[in-house]
């Protein structure tokens, strides 16, 4: 499991409005990459372009091209679905089912999908991910009960664990951490560091000490004023542009003098 | 820098009328208008009640005024002003329901249940025809209706762009408006047109009931299934999941207890419709149990034929018809019931 994924000149669009420009970058196998940058800079965006949830808002559409262990994700014929089934995704708020219960949560992506999985597999593939999300033992007496029912840095693990159940080569985290406390905030946080031995991890986060704990490369995004797109300023290791940025921008925004 | 002048004392405690008082001024006020109506000789409930509740009204106001002040004053002037327009509103509610209770348990009894009016002159009969009849039709249109009603509020909520989803929107609200008696010649109009002049039947009744259902069922459905939240919708396609299953295993079940509750609404808002029924369907006195042919009775018409045409003694008549509206009364409160328990049981649980 885990594949590389590999953005050339890639622009995403919401109708007429550019949101990212020429954006290309190199996210390897078994790494966790960070997006920073100011609010409207398009790194969200830019992540869900990585599994296409972008196409849930109408109009939106992207040039340039998205690879997956060479696969492009926006090659002709290519079902979104498909690519949602390797490129799983962390929201900003937890969003479990709400009608659902913790274990039905966990295996949501396969009981959505109708799929057959027989009691013992089953058992198997939610203790596993559970455990991945190292949610196990606070869960694992109350299965049946209702999702909703746990706090905020539950919810958000168990969307996780959610995530992790699929299967898939690559996860997307778009702000994971915002709307928890601190000690919810370090449990995923050390999840991360769990989860990049064998998956690619893409994180967006506005938090600089979380980028430079979590990642192993970071990437800057900044945008040089309102309604214009969003562009990759600068990439490199997470020391390289904490320490010794190339760029003007990524120093005064990483030292707090903007953003 | 200048400072402001203090307009009111720096007291933060201020009188309070205690709690009793409220209670012993109503009391004192409604005898007093009693004692009053009384005395005059021209008692009356409605009257003693109101003069009670001015008199109530205005010493509340100097009470609360001379102890606690203007803001305070206000503030028991507007609540009792809201609670007597709940009263108000009230009213009329309890009045009709006493007064359908009271007639109509004359004739609340077993034999109104399990008799048609078949060969019955004056006493005795019952209705069972008109309730089978009511039930048939009804659920009929519940058939109908609610399939069609929640397919098309999914597809103007998850699918629907531009001008097709905007004319349908626009000749939903236009339906809304339809009276029932033009739904009735619609649909009476169109069976005579297939089945030739003069036919009548249940199935008639059930499309003219439909066509005034649909659009209730398509209004609340919509608005219910628009405040799922989008997160879950993309917690789905982030799993990999297709639209339809998403639509069908998580928007749905989401809204589904709302949904239950509006079809409710939507059957309690048809089940007493008259008008398109007496052209629709017809009326009879016997059972008839084929929605496909023939006319068939339901509880509206029963209770407005026994009102119309009475035999004699009126009063079996008559009978027969409060003793229908209650019947009719108490099935939409039992379909309402069986509608909170179900959207209860399918309600999203906060587990704690």
């Amino acid at each position: 499991m885990s594949k590389r994924i590999d953005v050339t000149d890639l622009n995403v669009y919401y109708g007429d409005f550019k949101a990212v420009e020429d954006v290309s970058l190199t996210v390897e196998p078994r790494t966790v990459m960070a997006f920073i940058g100011p609010s409207g800079c398009g790194k969200s965006t830019m992540l869900r372009t990585l599994n296409r949830m972008h196409e849930v808002i109408p109009n939106a559409y992207v040039e340039g091209s998205v690879k997956l262990d060479g696969d492009d994700l926006y090659g002709p014929g290519v079902d979104p679905v498909r690519v949602r089934r390797q490129v799983g995704m962390v929201f900003q708020r937890p969003n479990p089912f709400p009608t659902m219960s913790v274990a039905d949560n966990v295996l949501a992506g396969v009981k959505l999908n109708n799929k057959r999985i027989s009691t013992s597999k089953s058992k198997e593939l939610l203790e596993n991910s559970l455990r991945a999300a190292n949610l196990w033992h606070e869960v694992k007496d109350r299965l049946d009960r209702p999702a909703s029912g746990l706090s905020g840095g539950q919810q958000q693990r168990l969307c996780i664990a959610r995530a992790l159940a699929v299967q898939p080569e690559v996860i997307l985290m778009d702000e994971p951490c915002s709307a928890l406390d601190p000690i919810s905030t370090l449990a995923i946080e050390d999840l991360i560091g769990e989860l990049k031995e064998s998956y690619t991890v893409v994180i967006v986060t506005h938090n600089m000490q979380q980028a430079a704990r979590v990642s192993d490369m970071t990437a800057f995004f900044n945008l040089s004023a309102q309604d214009k797109p969003g562009r990759l300023i600068e990439i490199g290791t997470t020391d390289k542009v904490f320490s010794n940025p190339d760029r003007k921008a990524t120093e005064d925004y990483i030292s707090g003098r903007f953003g | 820098m200048a400072t402001l002048t203090r307009a009111t004392s720096a007291s933060l405690t201020s009188g309070r009328l205690p709690s009793w008082v409220t209670g012993l001024l109503l009391s004192v006020a409604i005898l007093g208008s009693a004692t009053f109506f009384l005395a005059v000789g021209s008692p009356g409930l409605l009257r003693i009640l109101f003069t009670g509740a001015l008199i109530f009204a205005s010493v509340m106001m100097v009470a609360s005024l001379a102890v606690e002040g203007r803001r305070r004053a206000k503030d028991r002037l507007s609540g009792i002003v809201v609670t007597s327009a709940f009263v108000l509103a009230l009213l009329p509610l309890i009045s009709l329901v006493l007064s359908v209770v009271r007639y109509g348990s004359q004739r609340f009894d077993l034999q109104f249940f399990i008799y048609s009016m078949r060969s019955v002159v004056g006493e005795g009969g019952g209705a069972a025809h008109a309730i089978t009849g009511t039930l048939w039709v009804t659920g009929l249109a519940t058939v109908i209706s609610v399939p069609i009603g929640i397919l098309a509020a999914i597809y103007l909520v998850e699918y629907g762009t531009g001008p097709l989803a905007r004319s349908i929107t626009f000749f939903v609200d236009v339906m809304t408006g339809i009276p029932s008696i033009v739904a009735g010649l619609f649909a009476y109009s169109v069976f005579v047109l297939i089945f030739g002049p003069g036919t009548e039947s249940g199935l008639a009744g059930a499309v003219a009931l439909s066509v005034l259902m649909m659009p209730v069922v398509v209004r609340s459905t919509e608005e219910l299934l628009r405040v799922v939240p989008n997160e879950l919708r993309e917690a789905a396609y982030a799993l990999g999941v297709p639209k339809w299953l998403t639509v069908l295993k998580v928007v749905l079940p989401t809204a589904l207890a709302g949904i239950v509750t509006g079809v409710m609404l939507a059957v309690a808002r048809v089940i007493g419709e008259t008008a398109p029924l007496l052209i629709a369907a017809g009326f009879t006195q016997s059972l008839n149990n084929n929605p496909l042919s023939g006319p068939m009775m339901t509880l509206p018409v029963f209770v407005y034929r026994s009102y119309v045409d009475q035999g004699s003694p009126a009063s079996a008549y008559l009978e027969r018809a409060w003793a229908g509206a209650l019947t009719l009364i108490l099935i939409v409160m039992i379909l309402n019931l069986a509608g909170r328990l179900v959207a209860a049981r399918f309600a999203p649980k906060s587990g704690r």
